[in-house]
């Protein structure tokens, strides 16, 4: 690691190109173990499934626009939404946050020249892919793809009832892109505790690294038990064992325990990357340092701790459950919860906000993650969720939350693109992109809200006897076909922007973490130079030496950033 | 080293805790071994942190250390390696051998042999392109 104390110019950027070394085009493809070519990678291959899955989104609402729709066949369409769902959860929303974004982040952030384990995070993504093109092949068997929901609930997962290779396919999938998220938490969790750069502590690192080492250490905690769960149902449907068979004496019910002590933490395990990126964003565009950082770090931890007592507030109509304390356990989640957006409101409050598009998406996050929580926080109520379990109303508390989770996603993708590409994506489509994601989302989920109440059970094709329930889901579909506008939208600017000027530089959002410290993209191993690191925003502090950020715990002058860099110098 | 291990621990403690409580209240089995199994998952790591954290220096991520503390040697990053690549389709192919057949173990066992066998030959020698 180098010592000298300047920021990333276009003069180290050629020397950089002299220094890039090893095969290129395809072969670097298959055998680079850069975390930045494969977090990009993950990254590409992530939207891709984000595209596929929407698809099979879009087909499933052109199928519901009318009450006797005829896009799909009934047996159809229990693979359409079970490959939906699974697509969208096992193949988009994690790998795209922890393996794509933040595999390319979080070593920059802390000053780091690759992942602890470079070869196994290149073993990673080869599992991800393959696991995805699995999970795909369903629709090629006899049989065709799984068809028994997202969730895989025995008795339908069994040899009789999902007997076809669609079903082994999808266990399949789950087992690689499992041991991929395992990998991947290993990685996260090694290079954040033993490769940051001096002086960065752990009370220094940025929060979206923060979020990423919590979120690693909760994938290591619920990964293996959902990948045991599908070994004992892999064991059933081939080996004769009859651990989920209620008919020879094992219990079904387990498997929803297994399957959901993964389940509930894995949505922390998609939110918490996400709740990073936009913790990132908002005080860059609000010209703030955070509001509440160590309250930030406390919340994570809390969330995570506390989500592993939660699962079977998805089981509450089983009757099998201990439902006051599922209840209560997940109340308590809403109070960290309620602190972030405490500290995210607190961190906008009385800024300079800029409206780039970065921030449109970022605060488009929170209004729709905060629908997505409060309806919630009814489902947490034993004697609400009877009334509404298995109906329109979750699919659409669920979906303001995922709707949130997407747009967080193009937040963190229109924040950090100057820095992968030194590119800006075009502003005026990113925000045109906005307004119909945004609307979209919440034109989609709130008719799903009303139906739930009046009844509509989710996974069903027809509504025949329901024609009244016509109007709100034909209003769902205008949504969702906004949203799938602007996807197209942002494929168009991806797109377009490869041909524009890299006039990005290393700082252009006058950021505050090390990423915006070299240069854009960053060199082969990140850094021809890193700053002094005396708090949580070292660029900041190197861009600002008179108005630099003081500290929670910093409040001794000579630990000042101007007085370092005198120093140094 | 500190911090880091009092997270693990503080997150392992709170879940034994919470099954201790949730196996004593619901009688359920499956969730108290998950929960107590958890919690122990949690803390294992942590006090190996934790005594390593007692028995060693104070790193200069750990302090105010000057950027130039980390100089030196901190690791070898490979640059490039085709054996996680083979790996990943040994493995691949193993599970689309749970899928359609046995038969494709017989193609998937040597590949993964030949990765293992390949990647810590490339690491003994120091990895071919690391530097
Ligand atoms: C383009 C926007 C989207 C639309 C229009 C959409 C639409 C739908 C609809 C209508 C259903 C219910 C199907 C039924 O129960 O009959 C559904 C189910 C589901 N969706 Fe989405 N969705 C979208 C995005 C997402 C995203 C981004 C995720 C996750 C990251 C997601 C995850 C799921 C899951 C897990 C299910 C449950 C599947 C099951 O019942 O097994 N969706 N979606
Ligand atoms: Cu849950």
């Amino acid at each position: 690691m180098v010592d000298v104390l300047e920021p990333q110019t276009a003069a180290h950027d050629d020397h950089g190109h002299d220094e890039h070394h090893g095969p290129s085009g395809i072969m670097n493809w298959l055998t680079s173990t850069d975390h930045k070519v494969i977090g990009l990678n993950y990254t590409v291959t992530s939207i891709i499934m984000l595209v596929i899955g929407g698809a099979f989104a879009m087909l499933i609402r052109a199928q519901l626009t009318t009450p006797n729709g005829s896009v799909v066949t009934l047996a159809q369409y229990n693979e359409l939404f079970t490959m939906h769902g699974s697509v969208m959860i096992y193949l988009f929303a994690g790998p795209f946050a922890f393996g794509g974004l933040a595999n390319y982040m979080v070593p920059i952030q802390i000053g780091a020249p690759d992942m602890a384990f470079p070869r196994l995070n290149a073993l990673s993504y080869w599992l991800y892919l393959t696991g995805s093109i699995t999970m795909l092949l369903g629709f090629a068997v006899a049989g065709g793809a799984a068809n028994f929901g997202w969730v895989g609930y025995a008795p339908l997962s069994d040899a009789l009832n999902a007997p076809g290779a669609g079903a082994d396919l999808w266990i399949g999938a789950l087992l690689l892109t499992g041991f991929s998220a395992i990998f991947t938490g290993v990685n996260l969790v090694a290079t954040i505790f033993y490769l940051r750069a001096p002086g960065m502590t752990m009370f220094r690192m940025p929060i979206f690294t923060w979020n990423m080492l919590v979120t690693g250490i909760l994938i290591l905690l619920a990964f293996p038990v959902l990948t045991a769960g599908l070994v004992m149902l892999y064991a059933d449907r081939h080996f004769g064992t009859h651990i989920y068979d209620a008919n020879h004496g094992g219990v079904p019910i387990l498997w929803q325990n297994i399957f959901w002590f993964w389940g509930h933490p894995e949505v922390y395990i998609l939110a918490l990357p996400f709740f990073g990126m936009v913790t990132e964003i908002i005080p860059v565009f609000s010209r703030k340092p955070l509001f509440g950082y160590k309250g930030m770090v406390f919340a994570t931890i809390a969330i995570a701790a506390l989500s592993t007592g939660v699962w079977a507030h998805h089981m509450f109509t089983t009757g099998t459950v201990l439902l006051p304390f599922f209840s209560f356990m997940t109340y308590l989640i809403s109070i960290p919860t309620g602190i972030k957006f405490f500290n995210w409101i607190g961190s906008m409050w009385g800024g300079q906000i800029r409206f780039t598009a970065a921030m449109l998406f970022a605060i488009g996050f929170l209004i729709t993650f905060l629908i997505g929580g409060i309806t919630g926080i009814i489902l947490a109520s034993p004697p609400l969720d009877f009334f509404t379990h298995d109906t329109y109303f979750v699919v659409a508390h669920f979906h303001s939350v995922v709707m949130a989770l997407v747009i967080g996603a193009m937040a963190g993708l229109y924040y950090w693109f100057p820095k992968i590409t030194g590119r800006f994506l075009n502003e005026r489509i990113g925000k045109a992109q906005f307004w119909f994601l945004f609307l979209g989302s919440t034109i989609f989920t709130m008719p799903g809200y009303l139906l739930g109440l009046k009844g509509m059970p989710r996974r069903m094709a027809v509504y025949t006897l329901h024609p009244e329930w016509q109007h709100l889901n034909t209003l769902s579909s205008v949504g969702a076909w906004m949203i799938g506008f602007s996807t197209i939208l942002f494929v168009i600017n991806a797109v377009k922007t490869t041909r524009s000027p890299k006039t990005a530089g290393p700082n252009p959002w006058d950021a505050h973490t090390l990423e915006w410290f070299t240069t854009s993209p960053p060199p082969h191993h990140n850094f021809y130079a890193l700053p002094n690191i005396r708090s949580e925003r070292p660029t900041w502090d190197y861009y600002h030496p008179d108005a630099p950020a003081l500290t929670h715990d910093d409040h001794d002058p000579s630990h000042m950033p101007n007085a370092a860099k005198g120093a140094t110098k | 080293m500190k911090t880091e291990a009092r997270l693990l621990i503080g997150l392992g403690v709170f879940v034994l805790i919470m099954g201790i409580v949730y196996g004593i209240w619901s009688k359920e089995l499956s969730g108290t071994v998950m929960l107590i199994g958890t919690g122990i998952l949690g803390i294992f790591p942590g006090l190996y942190y934790r005594y390593w954290s007692k028995r060693m220096a104070g790193r200069p991520e750990d302090t105010d250390a000057p950027v130039d503390a980390g100089a030196g040697f901190i690791g070898s990053f490979p640059g490039s390696s085709i054996w996680p690549f083979v790996l990943g389709m040994g493995c691949w192919l193993m599970v689309l051998a749970l899928v359609f057949g046995s038969w494709l173990a017989v193609i998937a066992l040597p590949t993964i042999t030949f990765a293992l066998a390949g990647a810590t030959a490339e690491g003994r020698r120091g990895g071919a392109a690391s530097h």
